[in-house]
């Protein structure tokens, strides 16, 4: 079947089956394989997504479900060259190792600040346990989403 | 010229990796994309034990988009089993310890038995994954049920079902190794503990699966695998020779790799089954390994039962220690006597035991196979160990950091010779530190041991329950056999160095280009590196036993020594000077004292080139590449104290981390930004270890844990604050003093969050010598203590 969307604030169009999930179509019709499928039974959270807005697990969805929708990948994250604070930040707390889940993890707290822009660190960590990363212990991460929930804050 | 400020080893730069990994721009296996790429997927055994009457396939292939499929009868008549004992051991080892192994070779797949749930009886080729799992579906399978030997005891006792009928036993390894007089120093002692510790089955779980794509070009006969793997150079190996290839005809590349941590350590069948399809097929082929074929097939860890005895005096130090053990190692032993013996030999610590003896059996059961995760049999020892230590503290009424104070070995006596042999075959020599300082560091870094039991007296009389436990380790690390730099200046002036070391995530693409930047006098930023691909360097042994940071820096340093003589050589013709009168500085090399004489790498290198209008010197050999294999002398002992302090919930059973301190030495540190990370990572999965995560399965051999809805991976909200110090012993083994670090958090943690636990309900004689520790455990422990 048909499906058009915008991605990363282009239009996509592909053609895959009705059973196709979300992930794999970004990945594999759109080339965008920033995306990772971690478990593919919606428990790590490294292939979410914001689809229209809000975060969303791409192993859980069909593609056939997000026609017509709007998504961001962690591709859409940095603009014209410039890392996105929450990439930048990541980067200067040490806050990804083997960069699996980062994407994700990126996706994830994006949606959170957008919710919640002056969170605590228990706040942050409960919207961050929606990822699973099994390389950093977490605690830099805290630390950057922290460092770049204040930057966002200031822009 | 740039003014260049040296050294860069020791500063926390920033990792060079991670534009790519956040951007999306980072390509894991799963990534790659071929022309007329083919997909696979596997019919997996849903029983543990059972006779393979038949596998059909027949409806699989006529299945749309599908094809191949291949039972394990057909496969086994072209392809042999993979050899066995991936990792092999030294003669030096093989004269010095008794030992006994059998060496069942796993084929690739399941023909005549199925030995676990999740072994694979099949392998579909199809379009796509899509519809080579369809077509599984469509194969019939006849298993004739055996019955499954589960407890690794029963599996050795009489009347078992035996898994691999040629051997007629599961024991299939045996050894011991003993210092002293262990039986008369434990008749002797004044006190005697004896006490049977059990160390669960859990498992890695890296965030990427496994996978394999691979290529066959058959106009050269060469074949391409790309493997998310921890050792390029085995999966080379074994693929060229179950392929029938040479080896110079193998290529194995690692791309991005989502985290090893040991479960990707060693080559798997799928290593070799996808590349032999792709040339069966002539068309690339990848299987992407999913998270329910992760926990059914990649090896799964610890698994251990330790029988332990003790003998000390009235002040708690340790006269004799007896432990003898048995390894649950799942269906196929991948790596021999590796992990068992990292065990017997890591056990006694940073104590000075004067009667020691261990000794081991792996046995085969209708479970996964039980390989390396970080730590790779440290955990279980550990906590055998530490845990030891604290019931000793209970008899005698004593303090368990006094009683750790009182055997641990002094800094004064490093270095120390533990009487035992590594598994290098060396005698193990404790090369450098000073442990009781880092379980002074440790102590003061959670808030001070006297404070804590003040604390812990006004809480409990609020009816809370607070308690403090320590977990201590050593580790051997930089293991050999070897690990080989190529170094080169190419012929454009571009330094680059290559390595079959393999990164998964450490940032050795950062911490490499350090080392690199020291030895030239350039920036980290004027390296290229060529990691995790066979085609980099002739010879490469891979990173696992935290061994990378050890032994290609010191390759780098001896490479690099070699091709400075070279560099100088040529500097000194176009300078007309002696070499001995040539430093390096500023990214080129110039005279001692002479400033405005320094002639940039790039013009050297140019001068170097082979043919016309060169500028060698007679006698100097075209070219500027070196290649040193570091072969090291031994490993090197890293070392850590970790404290944990834990309130329990005595109703829910609930463990909460408050605070949590590690003191450690792994030498010179490289990059102290990256090793706070490795500490942290480590640690996290230690903690989940003893307190979340469990490979449970049921009598017939079900895994009940076969989803991360029921393997509980830690989250943000699971780890508490760590606060790190850090003791520097550079190691005298090596050029720069390095040790490793890989392992080291995941080691002490189960131990340390235990004694903890029996810490904070002292009250109710709670002992925790079974791993995980579970609330329902903790609850029922609580109540049968209210009851004595």
């Amino acid at each position: 079947m048909d499906v058009a969307l915008t991605v990363n604030g282009k239009p996509e169009r592909g053609n895959c089956e009705p059973r196709k999930l979300l992930v794999d179509f970004l990945r594999e019709d759109l080339g965008l394989t920033g995306t990772h499928a971690g478990c593919e039974h919606g428990v790590c959270g490294a292939c979410t997504v914001l689809v229209d807005g809000h975060g969303v697990r791409s192993c859980l969805m069909f593609a056939a479900q997000a026609d017509g929708a709007e998504i961001i990948t962690v591709e859409g994250l940095a603009s014209g060259g410039a890392l996105h604070p929450l990439q930048q930040a990541f980067h200067e707390h040490h806050a990804l190792q083997c960069g699996f889940c980062t994407p994700g993890m990126l996706i994830a707290a994006l949606d959170f600040l957008t919710v919640n822009p002056s969170p605590t660190d228990a706040e942050i960590r409960d919207a961050l346990s929606a990822v699973l990363c099994r390389c950093t212990g977490y605690n830099n991460i805290v630390k950057a989403v922290a460092a770049a929930a204040e930057k966002m804050r200031a822009k | 010229m740039k003014t260049i400020d040296t050294p860069w080893v020791g500063r926390s730069i920033l990792r060079r990796e991670d534009r790519r990994l956040l951007t999306g721009a980072g390509q894991f296996t799963a990534d790659l994309e071929l022309p007329r790429m083919l997909h696979v997927a596997f019919v997996r055994s849903p029983l543990a034990h059972a006779t393979i009457r038949g596998v059909d396939v027949s409806a699989a292939v006529k299945a749309p988009g599908v094809v191949l499929a291949m039972n394990g009868a057909e496969l086994m008549a072209q392809v042999p089993p993979a050899p066995d004992a991936q990792l092999s051991l030294p003669s030096k080892w093989t004269a010095t310890v008794q030992h006994k192994f059998l060496n069942p070779a796993q084929p690739l797949l399941a023909h005549d038995k199925v030995r676990f749930v999740g072994e694979a009886l099949a392998v579909i080729v199809a379009d796509s994954r899509y519809t080579a799992e369809d077509a599984a579906e469509l194969v019939a399978v006849d298993l004739d049920p055996l019955p499954a030997a589960i407890d690794v005891e029963q599996a050795i006792g009489p009347g078992a079902p035996v898994l691999h009928d040629h051997l007629a036993t599961n024991l299939i390894g045996e050894f011991a190794i003993a210092k002293g007089n262990v039986a008369a120093a434990l008749a002797a002692a004044p006190h005697r503990l004896e006490r049977r510790y059990v160390h669960h089955r859990y498992a890695a779980m890296p965030m990427e699966c496994r996978g394999v794509v691979a290529e066959y070009e058959r106009r050269n006969d060469r074949m391409t695998i790309w493997s998310s793997t921890q050792v390029v150079h085995w999966v080379r190996r074994e693929a060229a020779h179950v392929l029938g290839m040479a080896e110079t005809r193998v290529r194995c590349v690692a791309l991005d790799v989502g985290g090893g941590f040991g479960v990707k350590g060693h080559v798997y069948p799928e290593d070799l089954l996808i590349p032999f399809l792709a040339r069966r097929l002539g068309r690339p082929v990848r299987w992407i390994e999913d998270r329910h074929e992760h926990l059914l097939c990649s090896a799964h860890s610890r698994d251990q039962i330790h029988d332990v005895a003790v003998g000390f005096d009235d002040e708690g130090r340790i006269l004799a220690l007896r432990d003898e053990f048995t390894v649950d190692c799942g269906a196929w032993n991948t790596l021999g006597a590796g992990i068992a013996y990292n065990t017997a030999v890591h056990l006694p610590g940073p104590y000075k035991l004067a009667n020691y003896s261990s000794s081991a059996k792996i046995a085969v059961t209708n479970k996964v196979p039980n390989s390396a995760y970080r730590g790779a049999g440290r955990p279980e020892a550990a906590f055998a160990m530490e845990r030891t230590i604290d019931l000793i503290a209970r008899e005698l009424g004593l303090e368990p950091a006094e009683v750790r104070r009182r055997n641990m070995i002094p800094a004064a006596e490093m270095p120390y010779s533990a009487g035992i042999p590594y598994r290098d075959g060396e005698p193990i020599v404790y090369d450098s530190g000073d442990y009781p300082r880092a379980l002074d560091e440790a102590l003061t870094a959670i808030g001070g041991l006297a404070e804590f039991r003040q604390r812990q007296e006004a809480a409990r009389e609020q009816g809370r329950h607070l308690g403090l436990g320590i977990g201590c380790y050593v580790e051997g690390t930089g293991v050999g056999p070897f690990e080989g730099a190529t170094v080169r200046l190419d012929p454009g002036g571009q330094l680059y160095v290559a390595s079959g070391a393999c990164p998964q995530g450490q940032g050795m693409e950062t911490i490499f280009a350090q080392v690199m930047a020291d030895q030239w006098k350039v920036t980290p930023d004027d390296v290229v590196l060529g990691l995790a691909d066979t085609a980099s360097i002739a010879m490469g042994f891979g990173t696992i036993a935290s061994r990378s940071t050890v032994t290609l820096s010191a390759a780098i340093h001896q490479a690099s020594a070699k091709l400075r003589d070279k560099v100088f050589a040529v500097a000194a013709n176009m300078l007309e000077c002696a070499p001995a009168d040539l430093e390096l500085r500023d990214g080129g090399v110039g005279i001692v004292g002479v400033p405005g004489t320094t002639v940039s790498l790039a013009k050297i290198a140019a001068a170097a080139r082979p043919g016309w209008d060169n500028a060698r010197p007679e006698g100097v050999e075209a070219g500027l590449e070196e290649t040193y294999y570091w072969e090291p002398p031994t490993v090197t002992w890293s070392y850590a104290v970790h404290v944990a302090i834990v309130e329990i919930d005595p109703e829910l059973g609930r463990v909460t981390v408050e605070k949590y301190a590690v003191a450690h030495d792994c030498g010179t540190v490289v990059n102290p930004l990256l090793l706070d990370g490795q500490v942290a990572g480590g640690t996290a999965q230690g903690l989940g270890g003893i307190l979340m995560e469990e490979l449970a399965y049921d009598d017939a051999g079900q895994l009940l844990t076969g989803s991360l809805m029921d393997y509980l991976v830690p989250t943000a909200s699971d780890m508490p604050d760590i606060a790190m110090v850090h003791l520097h012993a550079p190691s005298p083994l090596n050029p720069l003093g390095v040790k490793g670090v890989g392992e080291g958090g995941a080691v002490a943690p189960p131990a340390a969050i235990a004694n903890a636990v029996c810490d904070a309900l002292a009250q109710y004689g709670v002992e925790i010598n079974r791993t995980p520790i579970k609330p329902e455990a903790l609850v029922a422990a609580i109540e049968a203590g209210r009851k004595r």
